[in-house]
């Protein structure tokens, strides 16, 4: 896409915005038939936002200059090394052992002859958990086309399935077994969590896959999906950012890629520039954040609430 | 275009929603109130494709006789009964839509969360197993806020809910707090990924 | 160990869960002071003033949330708060009908429209709770049964948060409590005292620790501190001595699981030595 092009387009869209017909602009009409609202509502003046008529409208709310500062030092530090990862200099990750467990359960699962179970979560599209599983289900896709082993993927969203099918598909193209693909295995269940859960404890249950892998969007239904898999003897690698099912997962899983590991997966597998240099500002920027908490636990033991108060988000 | 149209949206209307987080003029606000007004609306519609993809993915594992084919009877017939019930007879309270929901499936969904209360039994028996001096010092601390939490643990010792307190608010909070970070900052460089179109995921295959 | 059938310990479990049920122990319940300041307030709040109720579950965690729902919405009416009810999972609306109507209705013979609403359920999520901040009734037009809140005497002059005293969160997950927070009272300021799950409690602690939640009620034992504090006995408070005896059941299974564990490791150690 030419960059010029995108620049423009935004710039256009902005202004449209700023200068427009939207009635967005002050002074805006009751009932203009441009406002959008679902229904007639009975209130149909400017909403509350709109800065006292005695002062003029500000451009930046100085109660979140703080948050301001922070996310432009986030963004600036994840721009910086995915540049540098682009530029070809090295940036180390280290190895996550729940991923190098990945190839070695499916390994397990073709020794056996019996499937591989993926579940990608219990979340729509729209969650990045289930974007980064579709990432992470893609180079299972290919290892397991690979080793020619069956691989299952219980979905829970209907517009996950097109999404898991595609995604599974350029797998065992990618691995050059297009014929090995089955679209059987990528089973829509329901909508509905439990009764997705009981679908998937039915399949563990009797088709018994040598290997659950559990990577996604995950609630009440964890410890069900984990401790099921547990008693059919599977090898279990479970990783998902919903901290509160975490102690569920790793306890009932051989690995458990915790939190920010599950979405550093997407880096350690595709070696992708672009995400390692993500991965690598990620890092940097919690950096920044340790030195700002022993910063602010020397001061605030000093009585210095200076910086601690403009850290507070108001 | 397939590919590029969804990319600038996402760019534009992306970048936007964060600027207007920092932008208090009504110029900003009031496009993003609309914007907010039109992703609700976006959201609702989703449903009726949700719905029509529900069928079409049933509809086709019954055509082709795929695996669990004949379950998709019973889904298919539910979806078709409730919504008929619902639209007809309304989902007020005393309803059919209202008594199915009610004595259906409220029992069946709160039989399967119950199965937690087991399985967090056998979990435990299985995996507190004290192999490290870090494991034992897992189970001493479960083992206090467990008591702690209930009537029970105040009535053997006074002092087991206070220590129990101070666990919860003091080491268990820090760590939370790390989690919560962490999970966050990878939540926001996927976000600005997604929005810089460096993410493409989320659009299918290439 | 390996060999231990599991059945074992689910037979357990449910004989400790169930025989308290039928013969309660009545085992005291001490208030903790997330519950107290949950209960504070909502004693700040002067009669006559709207709260928005935000119901934010569905039948699967009925058992845990809803006793909180009952015992909050026994504070509310009881001191003639008027209750907007909403509900962000689709689940949500017929929970929240009932309990509106059991409690409102039945007990408080509170009016429909007048001294409460169901407002229904919108799906948007985070959107919804932000769109809910500039506009109530441009958000939700009409309620759970079609009326237009236009039409509602309990809506006239609610139109966004800074028109309700407080937000009292229910949920189970997401979306809820953490999203409340981030997305409502960061943006509007406004006091939010929430109801979750156990599981999820610990993940909201840091919320109330900072002042951002005023109050928390942590699974069915909150909800049981909270019938405590408002003088009704309900399921929550009949739960606890079930869920007493099933925490002492699995710390027992955790202790008898060591001491095997131990023996089977000196008696392999002795095999090999």
């Amino acid at each position: 896409m030419n960059r010029v092009r995108f620049l423009f387009i935004i710039a256009a869209i902005l202004l449209f915005a700023g200068f427009g017909p939207i009635p967005c602009v002050s002074g805006a009409e009751p009932d203009s038939p441009s406002e959008v609202t679902l229904a007639d509502t009975p209130h149909e003046e400017e909403t509350s936002t709109a800065a006292p008529a005695s002062q003029a409208p500000r451009w930046i709310d100085p109660d979140r200059i703080n948050l301001m500062v922070i996310l432009g030092l986030f963004f600036f530090l994840v721009l910086l090394f995915i540049r540098k990862a682009v530029k070809g200099s090295p940036l180390y990750v280290r190895r996550i052992s729940g991923l190098g467990a990945i190839e070695e359960a499916i390994g397990r699962a073709t020794e056996m002859g019996k499937a591989v179970l993926y579940v990608p979560g219990i979340d729509d599209v729209n969650n990045i958990q289930t974007i980064y599983s579709m990432v992470i289900l893609g180079s299972v896709a290919k290892i397991v086309a690979k080793y020619e082993t069956p691989l299952i993927v219980p979905v829970c969203k209907a517009f996950v399935v097109p999404l898991a099918e595609e995604t599974v598909k350029q797998g065992y193209l990618d691995a050059g077994h297009p014929d090995a693909y089955n679209p059987d295995n990528i089973r829509y269940l329901s909508d509905e969590q439990f009764a997705f859960t009981a679908g998937v404890d039915g399949i563990m249950l009797r088709e018994k896959p040598a290997a659950n892998l559990f990577l996604g969007s995950f609630f009440a239904e964890s410890l069900i999906l984990a401790e099921t898999g547990f008693s059919t003897g599977a090898i279990q690698i479970a990783g998902t950012a919903n901290i509160h099912q975490l102690p569920f997962f790793v306890v009932a899983c051989d690995y458990t890629l915790i939190g920010e590991e599950f979405f550093a997966a997407t880096a350690y597998l595709s070696d992708e520039p672009k995400l390692v240099g993500t991965l690598k500002g990620s890092d940097w920027m919690k950096v920044f954040l340790i030195a700002a908490l022993i910063v602010g636990v020397i001061l605030e033991t000093f009585g210095v609430t200076a910086f601690t108060e403009w850290l507070t988000v108001q | 275009m397939k590919r590029e149209v969804p990319l600038i949206i996402t760019a534009v209307f992306g970048s936007f929603m964060v600027i207007e987080y920092f932008v208090p003029h009504p110029t900003v606000t009031s496009f993003g109130e609309m914007l907010q007004q039109w992703a609700i609306i976006v959201v609702a519609f989703a449903y009726v494709l949700g719905v029509a993809n529900i069928v079409r993915i049933n509809g086709e594992k019954i055509s082709r006789r795929s695996k669990d084919w004949p379950y998709a009877f019973p889904l298919l017939a539910g979806l078709a009964f409730m919504l008929t019930v619902g639209v007809v007879f309304g989902v007020g309270n005393g309803t059919l839509f209202n008594d199915f929901y009610l004595y259906a499936y409220a029992p069946m969904s709160g039989t399967m969360f119950s199965l937690l209360a087991f399985f967090i039994a056998s979990a435990a028996f299985r995996a507190f197993r004290i192999r490290t001096v870090e494991a034992g010092l897992l189970a001493v601390a479960a083992i206090i806020v467990m008591l702690g939490r209930v009537p029970v643990g105040a009535e053997m010792w006074d002092k087991l809910p206070v220590i129990s307190d101070w666990i919860m608010n003091a080491p268990q909070m820090a760590a939370k707090r790390a989690i919560l970070i962490g999970a966050a900052l990878g939540a926001i460089s996927t976000g600005l990924k997604v929005i810089l179109g460096i993410e493409r995921n989320y659009l299918g295959g290439d | 160990m390996e060999g231990f059938d599991r059945r074992y310990v689910f037979v357990v479990i449910l004989l400790v869960v169930l025989i308290p049920l039928l013969a309660p122990l009545g085992l005291p319940i001490r208030v903790s002071k997330e519950v107290v300041g949950a209960y504070d307030a909502i004693e700040r709040v002067p009669p006559g003033s709207t709260v928005y109720f935000a119901c934010d579950y569905d039948p699967a965690t009925l058992p845990e949330v809803h006793p909180m729902s009952y015992a909050t919405l026994n504070h509310l009416f009881s001191r003639d708060i008027k209750v907007v009810g909403a509900c962000l999972w689709p689940g949500g609306p017929p929970l929240l009908e009932e309990v509106l109507t059991r409690v409102g209705e039945e007990k408080f013979g509170k009016k429909y429209g007048v001294d409460f609403v169901n407002l229904g359920y919108k799906e948007g999520r985070e959107v919804v709770m932000v769109s809910l901040g500039k506009s109530i009734p441009g958000t939700f037009p009409a309620d759970f049964y079609g009326t237009p809140v236009s039409e509602l005497p309990i809506m006239d002059g609610i139109e966004d948060f800074t028109d309700v005293a407080m937000i009292v969160n229910i949920s189970a997950g997401y979306p809820g409590t953490k999203e409340w927070v981030q997305q409502v009272q960061s943006r509007f300021h406004v006091i939010l005292a929430a109801g979750c799950t156990a599981v999820s409690a610990p993940e909201y602690y840091p919320y109330y620790q900072s002042g951002q939640l005023v109050g928390l009620l942590g699974g069915l034992a909150g909800a049981a501190e909270y019938e405590k504090l408002v003088g009704v006995s309900g399921t929550a408070t009949r739960g606890m001595d079930a869920q007493s005896l099933g925490h002492l059941a699995i710390i027992v299974f955790i202790v008898i699981g060591n001491i095997l564990y131990f023996r089977s490791t000196r008696s392999r150690r002795r095999t090999r030595g």
